[in-house]
């Protein structure tokens, strides 16, 4: 394995490419390809997306927020060469709903938020709500991994060039 | 922010290493030796240390606390003094003006001014309590997983170096890269395909 903090900045781009995956995968509703058919799951996008553009002269932020935001900016700017840098997501199993940020630098999750649990009321209380909310914690973690275990072997994988940039560059030029 | 909080921050770490059999000692013993302790009464500004997750103001460890099957759960408390500016200037410029008032004196060296400011400072120190900030640790051991729940890079970067101290075992912060390469059902072939990654541009419009 490569040095830690080399890698951490070499490879920040894998990232932000997994995160404009993901927004392509979400907005054609092909990510159900990817999780658990027996479950009951439905992904969005949520009220707050970051795109971050390396390739302009000066390094560019456009930040788009709002439950019912126009993502056509954020379209605009992946036809410039930008990459989503965070990405807030909704995510449905069996109606229950998880949200949070990711961030594709570090894939740290940001204002994660589970289905409601009830308040610990005494001290013998706290051991069952610690392990019931560490459960739904876990349900969005590993949600996030399928999602990332795929990216990853299509990334490394022969199709990446051959079949999946270009599918993802002909729906950014359909959708701009 | 932590696990019970109704909005979370969390940053996934691999615990790279084996921890000591019997396990519960080591945790036990790892979590004593660099619990917190309080700063409250002396001039030190800054401490870091373990405390308990159910009384993070009672850092004890006892009856193997810590334990909720199979996950190891404790807090990290980083205490810190934090004296305001304006403050330290006002007890500055009094002290200065007795030390005129009484010696008859017109001028202070920058040494002098130093050696006061450093005093104040001190003093204050001693006596402002220190403001506690807790940030929640889940450990799996039996999959090496460590949740860290905080995004702060002061608190990662405390959390990474007193795991290191307490439990000889390093924290491998999970981020793209090495998300991908702890991955199972991952060849050596494609872990050197990772290696090997460039950039991709998704950019259609024309350059000029």
């Amino acid at each position: 394995m490569l040095d830690i903090s080399v890698a951490y900045s070499r490879f920040r781009f894998i990232g932000q490419e997994f995160l404009t995956w993901l927004w392509y995968l979400i907005a054609t509703g092909e990510y159900t390809d990817i999780l658990d058919k027996d479950a009951n799951i439905s992904v969005s996008i949520g009220d707050r997306m970051v795109l971050e553009n390396r390739h302009s002269e000066d390094i560019e932020f456009i930040t788009i927020k709002g439950n019912r935001a126009d993502l056509k900016e954020g379209v605009v700017a992946l036809t410039k060469g930008a990459l989503v840098a965070e990405l807030s997501l909704e995510i449905l199993v069996d109606d229950q709903p998880w949200k949070f940020t990711l961030k594709g630098e570090s894939l740290g999750m940001t204002n994660l938020k589970t289905p409601a649990t009830g308040r610990p009321e005494t001290a013998d209380d706290i051991e069952g709500a610690v392990l019931e909310k560490v459960h739904l914690y876990e349900t969005a973690f590993h949600i996030t991994e399928q999602f990332y275990h795929t990216f990853i072997k299509q990334r490394i994988g022969d199709d990446w060039d051959n079949q999946i940039k270009k599918k993802i560059k002909t729906w950014i030029k359909t959708h701009q | 922010m932590g696990i019970l909080s109704s909005s979370a921050s969390v940053v996934r770490y691999r615990v790279k290493g084996k921890i000591k059999e019997p396990l519960l000692n080591t945790i036990t013993q790892g979590l004593n030796k660099h619990r917190i302790h309080e700063i409250d009464n002396n001039s030190e500004d800054k401490t870091c240390g373990w405390t308990s997750f159910k009384n993070p103001y009672l850092a004890d460890f006892s009856g193997s606390s810590f334990v909720f099957d199979p996950y190891i759960v404790f807090s990290l408390r980083i205490d810190k003094k934090s004296i305001p500016s304006k403050t330290i200037q006002k007890q500055y410029v009094a002290e200065i003006a007795r030390r005129f008032a009484n010696k008859d004196q017109s001028y202070l060296s920058r040494y002098e001014k130093k050696e006061i400011k450093d005093q104040i400072i001190a003093s204050l120190g001693m006596r402002i309590p220190a403001t506690p900030n807790i940030y929640d640790v889940v450990w799996l051991p039996e999959n090496s997983n460590l949740w860290f729940f905080s995004t702060l890079k002061s608190a990662n970067e405390e959390v990474e170096s007193l795991f290191l101290k307490s439990f000889s075992l390093s924290l491998i912060r999970l981020f793209p890269y090495t998300q991908a390469y702890y991955m199972e059902g991952f060849s050596d072939r494609e872990k050197d395909g990772l290696n090997n990654l460039s950039a991709s541009n998704f950019s259609t419009s024309q350059k000029k």
